[in-house]
């Protein structure tokens, strides 16, 4: 609270992205964990909310006659422009926020404030949903050809390691050793899927220490040992998943690649993916464009190839891909590493696996799945995403890269994932928001030791208690799409990569389908799961009805058969005497009411996120906590000013002044 | 009949065709008048590849040895390979294709006038095997057209001025005009409109009473030649004491040049309630060198995803989508949301115009967006309106023949169309494999609907006579079924699309058909509809027990109470 110079400001002004004569006047407040911006308008009162975690920079632009401009860029890729009348305001807003935006102790951050009000035995419960012990059982191991190790029991080994790690059969303790002090940040290979259908597995490891000329027969045992975990085949590949020239720059700083003559049977492979910096700035190039004022066809899509980002995305897949097929079809092990094997190893492993496992394209295995590549095997979120004020240049969006991996899978495979779109958007935002224990840190060891367990919630807990909201309703378990590996089009499949409007410019409603089939089908399943019970209570009536008639004709009492009538009708009330308003339900969904009886043009039913808000933070910059829902998205209004805007950009502004 | 004469081999033997993402098929050739077909001998694995020759947009052969390789580049954007063993064999059968092609398109050889080559296609020899339920050459009336409008408004009256095609060769002989403007008025205005094409009623837009009309460009000259039954046309539909909008498809720039060569617009001197917008739009071989380089983008092969995105953006495809789009949510919004009358034109008024003036319905009008709506849509602001499909469909993306007046102004709506849909995917009635049965059949067909340049032409070679309409076959509910959205729920709004680049997309479903299996999307459609016939059912197996109940409950107290 001692950073903030100034808890409210009033008469600021929000400026609206797409229409800049638009804004809306209100109240900003500074609190401990969010900024809040309150519009004036009485009836609605509708509220802004961000958190300080989801700030990525803040821009002081110079003041104007209106008044002193602040630019907010969010890490979820929202952007908020306000007007605060008096300069020293804005000043100490600025100042106020660089500060809260950049915590120094994880203590400050969200989730240690965070209470969704659940007791001790819940918040236990929630961190137990996911269980990589469950998770290595359900793969198979450990089995004849692969055991657990405990020779990281106190991360003696490796820091950045878990404790448990699954290790070949035949790799004894010295061999372990031996192996993870010829690697990089002594990150041994080490068990990351294992197909049990033919054997085949990947691994993951870092770089090894070779420089120019170094072997280590440890590591080399090490290797042989991956092979022999896997008798179908003679050989292990080897992926590096760095382009050459950066591989080969490494030998000089005395680490690098494995030699193919060192070792026996492995087939060596580069898959060019560039480094954290390379993908830092293609962002920040792609976030430029879609920053971009009305930008032409022509700039937008200049921008998108300047940016190199869906290049970039694609290599990821690419990687993915081979892994996968090395492993399903010709049920060949694979070792991959990159640098310190927790960035881009993290992205091929995990886009691998899901290719390969069904499991991986529900809900849960989805969650399993981060938190096997991810958050076990030490990706340093805290670095990477910037939880702490640190150094700028560990900052990278690795793990965006990974889930819009999946979204562009999604696109190819529309039946074959469990979830949705929304839950991809939503586990973006909550790697950055800090509301969850999951992700702090920058390894198992330091969670532990900040006992997240005991001090936090799981986000995992928090999507699955909503996971209604999460479903996928194309996806059915036993479609030929659901089973086995997902071979994506390689070539020419340029074009089907292609820009995620739904993430990137989320918040620029007025860009997106206006009308959701995934919502819509959504309710027409819960529809029809009603009709369904309907049914059987309808039937159930018309079999005791007949049987009252013929009890009737047997002149059996009235008042007994009235009895078990009533009876049944009773227990269902609800649906059995609501057939009228049912059948105008049918006419009409629930989830096109927003909209309708308003004024005639927010024709936009079914925007993705009026529907469902079981997240408000997420779909409404709204708290959970705060207990007030943002009206923004449900309100007719977010939606209505859309229309006159996209035409109305290039007509009343553009057009109607040129005349 | 001549085409026996055109085809020196009409049979290969053990010809083996190759298509992407299906395995290769070997079968007998063969060739007749029309098609070229493909039958495959094996039992297990029968298929048949029926290609019309009117279908092929370019052929390339090749030879290895003896055995002769030909390409063939479809106007629906498909590529086909055909290994042909025997080299004389191969050169006689490509050589007949490209006789039986050309012939196909001679009309675009010979001077327009002879239509004789017209009557050569496959629509005048085609027969259905289906039965006409309901002939589509009468589905769409501008008679029937004019009734339902005489129901909202009486200011309108159909004239036949038009009747003998004298005052306008390419309007039909029935347009719909203000009631006070006699048929001598619109003789004078016809003078003054190029090609004759006076303003004439395109969409009554019921929630305000405001119109939108099309026409061509006037004829002012450099000396400034004014029309006053031209204003006075078009001041009619004004309400009093309001401005309406004219929508000048071309910039201001290409408008004045058109005045050197007899055209020009509207001055406000002589048009003083009339506000006029220049909004740019593409026409001619600029659009089809775009679709050119968008297709020839599609399928390239490399591995570079720089040069996939370079190419898409130098292609401007999209660019014209985004400049159509505009102009028509311009259109639609100066009559929703100003209030305004509005007139549209470009220089011919048969092509931009026609665009903008059917994607603003569409936009405007729910009926539009129903099969049946749309249908009328195409009839009326494309066929009748008189857009050259003959001219504008004779070559597709493939093509190595010389442009003359090629250009894919249909298939650009077809496309917009489809991004509106996409943004809106429950409010169409349609799919979109409906706009893709449409982009096919303009630019190949059996049925005659696509057939010639105007109503005029359409007249003089009997087409409702002698070929089929397309929309016979289209509305027939098995065929129907294929094209109906499942998502589709009734709505009287209007629909906004975005026009931010972000917002639109390559359209997949023409583009990329042939470069990728669409087996999962097809599957998701697929899925999509069972979920939704299961509701319905459910929905239809409750009610009728709802029904049964309520009888018997009936039945059940009338037998209490005796």
């Amino acid at each position: 609270m001692e950073h903030i110079r100034m808890p409210k400001v009033e008469n600021v002004r929000l400026i609206d992205r797409i229409s800049s004569r638009k804004a809306a006047l209100g109240t900003l407040y500074l609190t401990a964990t969010h900024v809040i911006f309150v519009e004036n308008v009485s009836e609605t009162r509708k509220e802004t909310w961000i958190l300080h975690s989801q700030i990525s920079s803040i821009e002081k632009q110079a003041t104007t006659v209106t008044g002193c401009p602040l630019l907010i860029r969010c890490k979820n890729f929202q952007i908020i422009q306000l007007i605060i009348p008096q300069e020293r305001d804005c000043h100490d807003v600025y100042i106020s926020l660089i500060r809260l935006a950049r915590p120094v102790k994880y203590e400050e951050l969200y989730c240690f404030s965070f209470n969704p009000k659940l007791d001790k035995e819940e918040r236990e419960q929630g961190w137990k949903l996911v269980s990589l012990n469950e998770e290595y059982n359900r793969m198979g191991v450990p089995n004849n050809y692969w055991q657990i190790s405990d020779v990281n029991r106190d991360y003696q080994v490796c820091d950045s390691y878990p404790t448990e790690v699954y290790v070949p059969e035949s790799a004894t303790a010295h061999i372990i050793v031996g192996s993870s002090k010829f690697r990089s940040r002594r990150r041994f290979p080490a068990l990351s899927y294992y197909c049990k259908d033919n054997n085949a597995s990947i691994c993951r490891s870092s770089q090894p220490l070779s420089g120019f000329s170094a072997r280590c027969l440890e590591d080399e045992q090490m290797l042989q040992a991956i092979r022999k975990a896997n008798p179908g085949s003679n050989f292990i590949y080897v992926v590096d998943t760095r382009p050459k020239l950066n591989a080969m720059a490494n030998r000089a700083a005395g680490k690098g690649y494995e030699n193919e003559d060192n070792y026996s049977n492995i087939k060596f492979q580069f898959i060019g993916i560039e480094n954290i910096h390379v993908m830092r700035s293609s962002l920040q190039k792609m976030l430029e464009v879609c920053e971009l004022k009305s930008p032409s066809m022509s700039d937008f899509l200049w921008g998108l190839e300047n940016s190199g980002w869906l290049k970039h995305i694609k290599a990821i897949m690419d990687a993915g891909i081979f892994i996968a097929k090395a492993v399903a079809e010709e049920g060949v092990s694979v070792l991959v590493h990159c640098s310190d094997g927790w960035d881009r190893t993290a992205q091929v492993c995990s886009v691998a696996s899901l290719l390969l496992d069904p499991f991986y394209r529900t809900i849960k295995g989805f969650m399993v799945l981060i938190e096997k590549d991810w958050v076990s095997f030490g990706h340093k979120f805290n670095h990477r995403y910037g939880y702490l004020d640190g150094d700028p240049k560990e900052i990278s969006p690795v793990i965006d890269q990974f889930i819009e991996c999946i979204w562009q899978l999604m696109e190819q495979f529309p039946c074959a994932f469990e979830f949705n779109e929304r839950f991809l958007i939503h586990i973006q935002h909550h790697i950055y928001s800090c509301q969850f224990g999951n992700f702090l840190c920058n390894s198992q060891k330091e969670r532990r030791e900040l006992k997240i367990r005991e001090r936090t919630y799981s986000l995992w807990a928090h999507l699955w208690k909503n996971r209604a909201d999460y479903m996928n309703p194309l996806y059915r378990e036993d479609h030929s799409q659901t089973q086995g590996t997902l071979r994506p089009q390689t070539a020419p499949c340029n074009f089907l990569y292609k820009f995620w409007s739904g993430m990137y410019t989320r918040f620029e409603k007025g860009m997106h389908p206006r009308q959701s089939v995934t919502d819509y089908l959504m309710a027409v399943k819960e529809e029809t799961q009603q009709l369904e019970e309907e049914l059987e209570v309808l039937e159930q009536r018309l079999a005791d009805l007949k049987k009252v008639q013929l009890n009737n004709r047997k002149e059996n009492s009235k008042q007994q058969d009235h009895n078990t009538h009533l009876g049944l009708s009773t227990s269902n009330n609800s649906i059995a005497n609501t057939p009228q308003d049912y059948i105008n339900n049918v006419k009409s969904f629930p989830s096109r009411s927003p909209s309708q009886g308003d004024e005639e043009d927010s024709a936009l039913i079914l925007t993705q996120d009026n529907l469902k808000s079981s997240d408000p933070d997420l779909s409404a910059n709204s708290d959970q906590e705060s207990g007030v829902e943002d009206l923004s998205c449900r309100s007719p209004s977010g939606g209505c000013c859309l229309p006159s805007e996209d035409s109305g950009k290039d007509s009343d502004e553009a057009v109607f002044l040129t005349v | 009949m001549e085409f026996a004469e055109l085809i020196k081999t009409p049979r290969a033997d053990n010809v083996v065709l190759h298509r992407p993402f299906y395995p290769a098929v070997e079968g007998t050739l063969c060739l007749t008048g029309h098609h070229l077909i493909l039958s495959s001998r094996r039992q297990d694995n029968s298929e048949e590849l029926w290609l019309l020759h009117s279908n092929i947009d370019s052929i390339e052969k090749r030879f290895v040895g003896s055995l002769g390789t030909i390409i063939i580049k479809c106007k629906d954007l498909r590529i086909i390979q055909l290994d042909i063993p025997g080299m004389e064999e191969c050169l006689n059968i490509a050589s007949s294709i490209e006789e039986q092609h050309c012939m196909g398109n001679t009309h675009r050889k010979q001077a327009l006038s002879t239509l004789d080559s017209v009557t050569l296609m496959y629509p005048f020899f085609y027969r259905p095997m289906f039965e006409v339920v309901e002939d589509g050459w009468h589905s769409f009336l501008p008679e029937r057209e004019f009734e339902l409008l005489s129901s909202v408004t009486n200011e309108w009256r159909l004239s036949y001025v038009n009747k003998e095609f004298s005052v306008c060769p390419s309007y039909p002989p029935a347009v719909t005009v203000p009631k006070s403007i006699d048929d001598e008025a619109l003789r004078r205005v016809a003078t003054f409109r190029h090609g004759g094409r006076f303003p004439v009623l395109s969409y009554y837009h019921k929630k305000n009473g405001m119109v939108m009309m099309r026409s061509s460009q006037p004829l002012t000259g450099t000396n400034g030649r004014r029309c006053k039954e031209d204003s006075a046309l078009i001041n009619a539909t004004l309400r009093a004491g309001k401005r309406g909008y004219i929508i000048d498809t071309r910039s201001l720039n290409v408008a004045q040049q058109a005045r050197a060569k007899g055209g020009g617009f509207e001055q406000e001197v002589q048009y003083p309630q009339w506000r006029r917008i220049h909004k740019s739009v593409e026409r001619y071989n600029i659009l089809q060198e775009s679709l050119i380089k968008l297709v020839e983008a599609c399928n390239d092969q490399s591995h570079n995803m720089d040069r996939w995105l370079s190419k898409l953006e130098a292609s401007n495809w999209l660019t014209h989508i985004k400049e159509i789009l505009t102009a028509a949510c311009l259109a639609a919004q100066c009559i929703d949301r100003e209030g305004a009358s509005v007139l549209v034109h470009g220089t011919e008024g048969t092509d931009s115009t026609l665009q903008i003036t059917s994607l603003a319905q569409i936009i405007l009008d729910p009926r539009c967006r129903t099969i049946r709506g749309f249908e009328a849509l195409i009839e009326r602001e494309w066929l009748q309106a008189g857009h050259p499909f003959q001219q504008r469909c004779a070559q597709s993306a493939y093509s190595n023949s010389k442009q003359k007046w090629e250009s894919p102004v249909f298939f650009l709506f077809l496309d917009c169309v489809w991004q509106t849909l996409r943004q809106f995917p429950c409010s169409f009635e349609f799919n979109g494999h409906f706009l893709i049965m449409l982009f096919e059949n303009a630019y190949a067909s059996q049925f005659g609907t696509f057939l010639g340049n105007n109503e005029s032409e359409r007249c003089k070679l009997k087409l409702p006579q002698k070929t089929m309409s397309l929309w016979s076959w289209v509305n027939q509910p098995y065929e129907l079924s294929k094209f109906k959205n499942p998502l589709f729920e009734a709505n009287s709004l209007v629909i906004w699309p975005s026009v931010a680049p972000q917002s639109l997309q390559l359209w997949e479903g023409v583009f990329l058909r042939w470069n990728r299996s669409s087996k999962f999307l097809d599957e998701a459609c697929e899925e999509m509809n069972n979920i939704i016939e299961y509701n319905k059912e459910l929905q239809a197996k409750v009610n009728a027990l709802r029904r049964q109940l309520a009888e018997l409950e009936t039945d059940d107290g009338m037998q209490e109470s005796s």
